[in-house]
């Protein structure tokens, strides 16, 4: 398989990384920022970025390791263009939440946490998300969807 | 004119557009930072919100005041203090900051921007849970509109006072909203808590002493000063000041989000405003507060939703956002759900939380897949003891314990059905 050579972080991330410094008292204070920034346009961060993030940010990758394994929306591993997240939460779940994952997983053909074979989605599990009034919820990439039944899910995933 | 009795939501729209500068003006906004400025030295603002009886609105209901005036103000003038609003909400079944996070944000910041005058503190940040993406950008905007007008930034209303505010969008763990935990990751570092004392009122964000507070209980903090203390106390029913953003989801009617005032009877919350429970569902107990409350009963429906009388009834008022239970749902199940929770987002610093709450979760799931012994119950309750206040580092596995020893107390014959069947199953086979 042929593996991606890593040139670093590209000039954009560099800068918005630095932009963030500016809020701050040191450095290492953005590191989530940083790692979230590297997410952006890379939707994972590998080990290399990891590295190069921490270089810049005049920490140990370690010390950066532990920062990153420490919160749920970073991701150390590939996934999909799309994360479709479904609240597993106390009220999602008394309203359906269970079944709102398996007719995901169904449709994609995948297990929680697994890339779809396009490359388009991974499913993951996300505590409540501030909506229970309209419970079940997802989110998708960056938008809320409410009231979620077997026909919404279709609907988002285009089919 | 303003709605005096909904200060808090009187711009929010039924639409979900949000509130411009412009609409936030045209209803009296920036009036309460301009009087707060131009006429109070920043003791008088703390007195002033002392007086109102304000306390806030992120699960503890210490007095917003009193907090404020515990600050060092002495020291030299040039003492870094900071001001962060807590916008992490991630307790299970709460849902009211985000509303007025995405609908009114220069609500808000005007409550910032008049905190950081009564403690002097000259930057401030916004922590919020990152997946609330929209509140992000609609925050963003606002605080960009309101550096153009001048209300933040250098000179604020032609005063010597200067302030920054910085939104910091946060990855995802329950235990950032815990105070001092969110000093940490606004650091950068694992979201673990710190040790009290000393208290981030003294030693808080970079060692510097640091105000935290609810975005609710800052988005109060304006029509205090605009409309001053008797008004605003006169809009409480019960002992408690001012309006509330009060919640109910479930197998509901109508399940929403409502202003009420303070004291507002759980009954009229869930028979009126939320209609009631759906066809074919009964009302079978409810945790009024969030996740990490006891769970009440039909019984206490007319208690009124305030810190005194909530506690009073075994509870806590919590965030004000109600999660109900029917009569189809199973409380053993649904205590599973929330352990599994708190057992996920627990940090892992100190062992009675880390080995305790997966230990609950082990016996529950055992219990419920027919392999529970009637002595599981006793050794539930020991835990709810081992991880109760006092024992643990923070207040994270004591709030885990708040539904579950409710449960054990109320529900304990769903507890025992799933027992006494495995035994039956046992006898005959
Ligand atoms: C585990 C845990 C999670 C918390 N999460 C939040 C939260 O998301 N938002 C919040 O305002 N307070 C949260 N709190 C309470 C805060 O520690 C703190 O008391 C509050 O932000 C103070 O603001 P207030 O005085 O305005 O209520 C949490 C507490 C604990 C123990
Ligand atoms: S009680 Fe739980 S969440 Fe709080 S410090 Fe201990 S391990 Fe961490
Ligand atoms: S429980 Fe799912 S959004 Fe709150």
């Amino acid at each position: 398989m042929k593996k991606q050579v890593f040139e670093g972080l590209s000039s954009a991330e560099i800068d918005e990384i630095n932009a963030e410094m500016s809020h701050y008292e040191d450095k290492m204070a953005v590191s989530i920022e940083a790692l979230k920034i590297v997410q952006k346009y890379r939707r994972w961060v590998s080990d290399e970025c990891l590295i190069a993030v921490a270089e810049l940010l005049e920490i140990s990758p370690t010390q950066l390791e532990a920062v990153a394994t420490f919160y749920n929306l970073i991701y150390r591993q590939p996934v999909g263009k799309t994360i479709i997240h479904y609240c597993n939460s106390v009220t999602c779940w008394m309203l359906g939440s269970d079944q709102v994952q398996e007719c995901l997983c169904r449709h994609l053909n995948v297990e929680l946490g697994e890339m779809s074979a396009d490359g388009e989605y991974t499913i993951l599990p996300i505590v409540c998300l501030g909506a229970c009034d309209h419970a079940p919820v997802v989110m998708v990439g960056d938008e809320l969807r409410l009231d979620i039944t077997e026909d919404a899910v279709n609907e988002i995933l285009g089919r | 004119m303003e709605k005096m009795d909904k200060p808090l939501t009187k711009n929010i729209r039924p639409d979900r557009a949000f509130a411009t500068l412009a609409d936030y003006e045209s209803t009296g906004g920036y009036q309460g930072l301009r009087k707060a400025i131009t006429e109070l030295s920043p003791k008088e603002v703390q007195q002033w919100v002392k007086d109102s009886g304000l306390r806030g609105r992120g699960g503890a209901g210490f007095g917003t005041g009193l907090k404020w005036s515990l600050v060092p103000m002495d020291a030299n003038v040039l003492q870094t203090r900071y001001l962060v609003a807590n916008a992490d909400e991630m307790e299970p079944g709460a849902f009211k900051d985000r509303l007025l996070l995405e609908q009114d944000p220069h609500q808000l910041i005007e409550g910032m921007i008049i905190a950081a005058y009564a403690i002097q503190a000259k930057i401030a940040y916004i922590f919020m849970r990152g997946e609330y993406h929209l509140a992000a950008k609609r925050v963003e905007n606002a605080l960009q509109e309101a550096r153009t007008e001048g209300y933040l930034g250098e000179h604020i209303l032609n005063s010597e006072f200067n302030l920054q505010i910085y939104l910091h969008t946060s990855a995802g763990r329950y235990i950032c909203g815990e105070e001092t935990a969110l000093l940490n990751a606004l650091e950068g570092k694992r979201a673990t808590p710190r040790a009290k004392p000393p208290f981030p009122l003294v030693s808080g964000l970079w060692g510097k002493p640091t105000v935290v507070n609810n975005v609710e209980t800052l988005c109060n903090v304006p029509h205090i000063l605009q409309n001053g203390v008797e008004w605003y106390q006169g809009l409480g029913r019960g002992s408690d000041q001012g309006t509330k953003l009060f919640g109910a989801s479930g197998r509901l009617k109508y399940p929403g989000l409502w202003e009420l005032p303070m004291g507002t009877p759980i009954r009229e919350i869930i028979e009126e405003h939320a209609g009631g429970m759906r066809d074919g569902y009964k009302l079978r107990g409810f945790l009024p507060g969030g996740a990490s409350t006891d769970f009440l009963l039909p019984e206490h429906l007319d208690v009124l939703m305030d810190y005194e009388a909530v506690a009073k009834a075994g509870s806590r008022l919590g965030t004000g956002t109600l999660i109900v239970l029917d009569d189809k749902t199973c409380p053993v199940q649904m205590v599973l759900n929330l352990e599994q929770f708190f057992a996920q987002e627990s940090c892992g610093w100190c062992t009675p939380c880390r080995d305790g709450l997966p230990w609950t979760v082990t016996l529950l799931k055992d219990i419920i897949a027919g392999k529970g012994r009637i002595e599981d119950l006793d050794t539930l309750a020991g835990l709810t003891r081992m991880l109760g206040p006092g024992n643990t580092f923070c207040a994270l596995a004591p709030g885990a314990m708040e539904p579950l020893q409710s449960a054990l107390k109320y529900f304990r014959e769903d507890f025992e059905r799933y027992i006494v069947g495995s035994h039956a199953v046992m006898e005959s086979s």
